[in-house]
């Protein structure tokens, strides 16, 4: 088969498209190119491939590996070497093994953000992948679970330390990930959850209303936005009575506050563990938390 | 020679020895059994001694109450009243939890492993323990305030990737086990209660040879550790928190010259002449000094206060150390005898070229990535790996994280190491191709596959057809724990590797389109492993079902995290995302969480 009409199908104009899937995460818009929709897992697009030759050589090959090969050939789609699923263009008999290879359950457990699907769902099945941006923190890429397969605790480590010494990091700390334990008073077992992948304390709450199904994080705490002060103390109180469960953590100096009290950078950065504590135990931190705001500011 | 028949009991204690070209039959009789326990004393190997525990029953009876070491693989493959009932006398118990796995988030963190029921049967059965090694267990404070109060000999603690204890447990064990030789606590999740555990340790106790407290996250009180540091002479290895400033580091050297093992705090501070020359002082007082580690946050500016000890060097871990390529060659490259090294890719391929000229005994090297999502990538390609292959002759094991790879570069790689016990390669994007060829890595992998004929462990990566399983199949007769991900393109990949790879003991996949099929055909294989992980590829549930009904001395255990409700209401085709099966001589076990089944 020849490269060019292979590759011919995908074109920038599908890839147009298929931005327009809701698989597409990515809300920086700055660049077109940036977020175009690729094939593979989330994290499998590396800026190197920007300097590697669009075109490759040497495109024979030997049928049994035709499929694999094709999504290898894929990344000389465009000037840019991107990786663009070129699956479609392919028999029925590669669709299928290029559709099993993207098994529905290729994404692993959460934190991806792939749709379950196969067959000719693959190819819309790509998963954008969020450049860092050259300016500001890491953007929270969406990340396959325990890959690559780094230590949690080597993460950890390295992910704290740094921090520890820049106390006015600018956001950028070593390692994409950052695990902190979950915990939730009468729940029988411990969550941990990679902050990094969360932008947002939105998110955050989301996330872990999932995972402790029954749980509410009380509507001042998603804001994420402090005012001078904070939250007001009546928001507080709206939230201590009026959810059962309030979401809290353990900062680096060892205190309990409520979430939602600081910016979100702030928070990643302080944040040691979360504890999903019962609302009448919380209201002893309200005022605590309030005062340790107001004295920050 | 034949075994002797279990059933002809005439001939059960009748062992034949050779001497010359004739063979004496000889009965039992005529060694008696403390003879032969004397001889078994010197069998140290597990293997060893499963062996000589199959020869004959005599054999068999002896050997089991002199069996002082035993290691368990997996702790739910038997119930520790069986391993205890069987070997009475044991004074050194080595056991592993959670599946491997587990150490990168992909086992719910209460699937099990918990360490009370083997603690509690020990200290019923074993008041004469000597020795206990934790591996990915939940060792609660309970179980080390057990620890404390069971065992009067205790010497060796040893608590590695395990979590659920908190430095209140810590307290316990260092209060109680007056004849404690050896702590050694690695990489583990701790609680610190604010609890100055280390004063627990009593005024008079001078035992300590292994202290190793690096996985502490809070302060340590240095006036009680110094004091420890002192009175314990024949202390041999201390490896450091992060929170041990290097000033402390200087005082602490100054006492304990004599050690053998150091890991350091915290290797950075303003420069500082004084600090500089004191630390200088105390390191080349430091004779003994064979293994160096910790270096967390090191700063360029102290390091040459090492370099006295560098020639002596056999083991340095700069893993935590985010220098650049410049200042970690220059370290590097003074440690002539270095045998182990893991290091961050910031060494890039300059550096590793230079370790390949300067570190000619090097067998292990380890490299890993400072930051795997990194926007500008380190300049660490598989030019690196085969700049340590070509120069290094004893080169045998490697764990490599990088980006691109060619087949060409391993199978130069192969060639130049054909003695190669380990071989773990990641390339850090899933499905990578050979980059210059486009090609998968199936040449490239199976040649390491073909020519390392010791190979006992693998880590494949990067783009792969079944192709390689093919090779590994057929030849990598030694591999006992093949490590898959994002691999291979159907059934036929697993099964190559179920009816091949005759050594296979722990198999863990993830992310690949192996299923139902190869797992049914191969059932049998299964129970000749210690386990078998699969998640995110194509099994059903039925096919768990039915190899669960097949293989009664197997746990299927199907994990299911998003608590769904119970498995057993669910039909066969409904898809299984975590899987974890084991041979085991204990049946279910009876700790399950509720997002696991035993099918």
């Amino acid at each position: 088969m020849a490269p060019p009409q292979e590759h011919d199908y995908i074109g920038l104009s599908d890839v147009s498209s298929l931005e327009n899937c809701d698989n597409l995460v990515s809300d920086e818009t700055e660049n077109l190119r940036e977020t175009e929709l690729r094939l593979g897992l989330p994290g499998s697009v590396t800026p190197e491939r920007k300097e590697k030759f669009g075109i490759t050589l040497g495109l024979q090959l030997p049928k049994g590996f035709a499929a694999g090969a094709k999504r290898g050939f894929s990344d000389a789609i465009n000037g840019n070497g991107k990786w663009v699923f070129s699956g479609n263009g392919g028999s029925e008999a590669e669709m299928e093994k290029s559709g099993s290879l993207f098994s529905p359950r290729a994404g692993g457990g959460g934190g991806g953000l792939q749709p379950a699907g196969a067959g000719k769902e693959a190819s819309g099945k790509v998963a954008a992948a969020q450049e860092k941006k050259p300016l500001g923190g890491p953007a929270a890429k969406a990340q396959v679970v325990g890959w690559p397969p780094i230590r949690s605790y080597r993460r950890n480590t390295l992910a704290t330390n740094p921090s520890k010494n820049k106390e006015d990091a600018d956001g950028k700390i070593g390692p994409g990930c950052l695990y902190v334990k979950v915990s939730m008073d009468g729940a029988p077992y411990l969550r941990k959850v990679d902050l990094r992948t969360y932008c947002n304390y939105k998110d955050l709450s989301s996330e872990l209303e999932k995972m402790f199904s029954g749980f509410t994080i009380g509507q001042c705490g998603t804001h994420g936005i402090p005012g001078r002060d904070g939250l007001t103390e009546s928001c507080l109180m709206d939230l201590l009575n009026g959810s059962e469960y309030v979401l809290t953590y353990e900062d680096r100096d060892g205190d309990w506050m409520l979430v939602g009290d600081v910016p979100w950078k702030m928070f990643i950065g302080s944040c040691r563990r979360l504890r999903i504590m019962k609302g009448s135990d919380a209201i002893g931190l309200a005022p605590r938390a309030m005062e340790k705001n107001k004295n920050r500011n | 020679m034949s075994v002797p028949r279990a059933d002809d009991d005439a001939e059960l204690d009748k062992l034949p020895v050779g001497m010359g070209s004739g063979a004496v039959w000889v009965t039992a009789a005529m060694f008696p059994e403390e003879v032969l326990e004397y001889v078994f004393s010197f069998v140290e190997a597990d293997a060893d001694r499963n062996a000589i525990s199959l020869v004959c029953r005599g054999w068999y009876r002896i050997e089991r109450r002199c069996r002082r070491r035993i290691f368990i693989g997996n702790c739910y493959s038997v119930s520790p009243e069986m391993a205890l009932r069987r070997f009475p006398e044991v004074r050194a118990v080595v056991i592993k939890g959670k599946p491997h796995f587990a150490d990168f988030n992909l086992v719910p963190s209460d699937w099990g492993g918990g360490a009370d029921a083997w603690v509690e049967s020990l200290a019923e059965a074993c008041p004469q323990l000597e020795e206990l090694r934790f591996k990915r267990m939940v060792v609660t404070d309970d179980c080390l305030e057990l620890i404390g109060r069971s065992f009067r000999n205790f010497k060796v603690l040893s608590l590695v990737s395990c979590e659920g204890f908190s430095t209140a447990g810590l307290g316990y064990v260092a209060a109680n086990c007056r004849n404690l030789r050896e702590l050694d606590l690695l990489e583990n999740d701790i609680e610190d209660n604010g609890i100055h555990w280390l004063s627990h340790f009593p005024e008079s106790f001078t035992s300590l040879t292994s202290l190793n407290i690096s996985s502490l996250d809070g302060e340590i009180n240095f006036s009680v550790l110094e004091r420890l540091v002192i009175s314990c002479s024949k202390l041999k290895t201390l490896r450091l928190n992060h929170s041990v400033p290097l000033d402390r580091l200087a005082n602490i050297l100054c006492k304990a010259p004599h050690l053998v093992d150091l890991g350091t705090g915290r290797f950075s501070a303003d420069f500082r002449l004084g600090l500089f020359e004191k630390l200088d002082s105390s390191f080349k007082a430091c004779r003994n000094l064979k293994n160096l580690s910790g270096f967390y946050d090191a700063v360029p500016a102290y390091l040459p206060s090492i370099y006295s000890v560098c020639d002596g060097l056999i083991s340095l871990n700069l893993s935590y150390a985010t220098m650049r390529s410049a200042e970690l060659i220059k370290l590097i490259t003074q440690c002539k005898h270095l045998q182990r090294l893991w290091v961050m890719d910031l060494i890039e391929d300059a550096g590793l070229e230079a370790v390949a000229s300067s570190c000619k005994l090097l067998d292990e090297l380890r490299v890993f990535p400072i930051d795997p999502y990194a926007a500008e990538p380190v300049s660490l390609t598989e030019r690196g790996l085969v700049a340590v292959s070509a120069g290094c002759p004893m080169f045998r094991s490697v764990l490599y994280f990088c980006r691109q790879m060619t087949n060409a570069a391993l199978v130069t790689v192969a060639m130049n190491s054909p003695n190669l016990t380990c071989f773990r390669l990641c390339i850090i994007d899933p499905h990578t191709p050979d980059y210059l060829t486009q090609q998968p890595l199936d040449i490239g992998f199976g040649a390491v596959v073909k020519t390392c004929k010791n190979l006992s462990r693998l880590s494949l990566s990067g783009l792969l057809t079944d192709r390689v399983f093919e090779t590994i199949g057929a030849h990598a007769h030694q591999v006992k724990m093949l490590s898959v991900a994002f691999a291979g393109d159907s059934d036929a990949g697993l099964h190559y590797i179920l009816s091949g790879c005759r050594s296979l003991k722990k198999l863990e996949i993830r992310d690949c389109p192996f299923g139902d099929k190869a797992l049914l055909a191969n059932a049998a294989k299964l129970e000749t492993m210690r386990s078998l992980w699969m998640s995110s590829c194509s099994v059903s549930l039925g096919a768990c079902r039915l190899l669960a009904e097949r293989m009664p001395r197997l746990n299927v255990e199907v994990i299911d995290e998003r608590r769904g409700g119970p498995l057993e209401s669910r039909p066969n085709d409904c898809p299984v995302e975590k899987l974890y099966i084991y041979r085991t001589l204990a049946g279910p076990r009876s700790d399950v969480p509720s997002c696991v089944w035993t099918v």
